[in-house]
């Protein structure tokens, strides 16, 4: 049996992975990949404390998560092939129109 | 034994895959990599007795976004590398590290904490999917009804986005203004 500590380290890594790569990419399509890899990390946690306290709360947040996401990707990808469309790019430093 | 067997084999695998996600150069490898981290990940779900939410994150993430993503890259270059200019890659893997360091104290924390009482506990005899369903249309039916609805408020949003002028044709119609600017000069002269 292996205790929550090792779930909620594994997931710590991953949400940092997935961190790293938010400030990393510069790449629209490349930066949702990111934050795909943060919200499955979260639902792991959740699953893991959810099924070490004996509690569906967990579970439900993590169905809930899931809902967000897949809502999220939808209305993003259409907002990336708009500016596709727009700029013929999905580079930050093309599409970026603020000085700053 | 087993489960320890199988949880090691996941997490290194999954921390393989998501790296490759992160950090390769090509849309196409980071999009498969991502697809397979997630089907993994749906192995821990299976690992802790949450098979519902195993089930779900295979049909909704493996199924749905990624179909989704794979379409999505119909409309962009895909074979082409992505080129992109670093500034100060240092810097990332210090904030990378410090945030790992960060979340790993933060979600180690309420192992210490032992007076968290479980508020809709697992019954006896009922199989996750059951349970699942009792409590999520019980207590969080409110939520789960404003997700149908936002659910809703996204798919009319990306109809809107992605299939409004559909059927026009931006590099035929750069032709077509072309030809208009030329007509237009030899009007001039």
């Amino acid at each position: 049996m292996i205790g929550v500590n090792h779930y909620l380290i594994l997931s710590g890594l991953l949400f940092s992975i997935g961190f790293m790569g938010v400030l990393r990419r510069k790449n629209l399509l490349m930066l949702f990949f990111a934050t795909e890899v943060m919200l499955n990390a979260v639902n792991i946690a959740f699953a893991a404390i959810g099924s070490y306290y004996g509690d569906l709360s967990g579970q439900m947040f993590a169905f809930f998560i899931i809902a967000v996401a897949a809502s999220e990707v939808a209305v993003g990808l259409g907002l990336l092939i708009l500016l596709y469309k727009k700029y013929g790019s999905l580079d930050l430093e093309v599409i970026s129109s603020m000085k700053g | 034994m087993y489960e320890f067997i199988a949880f090691y084999i996941f997490a290194i695998a999954t921390t393989i895959l998501f790296v490759i996600t992160v950090m390769s150069k090509n849309v196409l490898y980071s999009m498969t990599s991502l697809a397979a981290g997630m089907v993994l990940i749906s192995g821990f779900f299976f690992l802790l007795g949450a098979d519902f939410l195993g089930v779900v994150q295979l049909i909704v993430y493996v199924g749905a976004v990624m179909a989704l993503y794979a379409f999505a890259m119909m409309f962009f270059d895909a074979t082409k590398n992505v080129k992109e200019k670093h500034q100060n890659p240092a810097l990332v893997f210090l904030l990378g590290g410090l945030m790992a360091l960060v979340f790993v104290i933060m979600f180690s924390a309420p192992v210490i904490g032992d007076n968290i009482q479980a508020l809709y506990p697992i019954e006896d005899g009922v199989g996750n999917a059951q349970a699942v369903g009792m409590v999520l249309f019980t207590k969080y039916l409110v939520p789960f009804e404003v997700a149908a609805v936002m659910l809703l408020v996204a798919m009319i949003a990306g109809i809107i986005l992605a299939g409004k002028k559909m059927d026009y044709s931006l590099t035929k119609s750069e032709a077509i203004d072309e030809e208009m600017n030329v007509e237009l000069k030899k009007g001039e002269e």
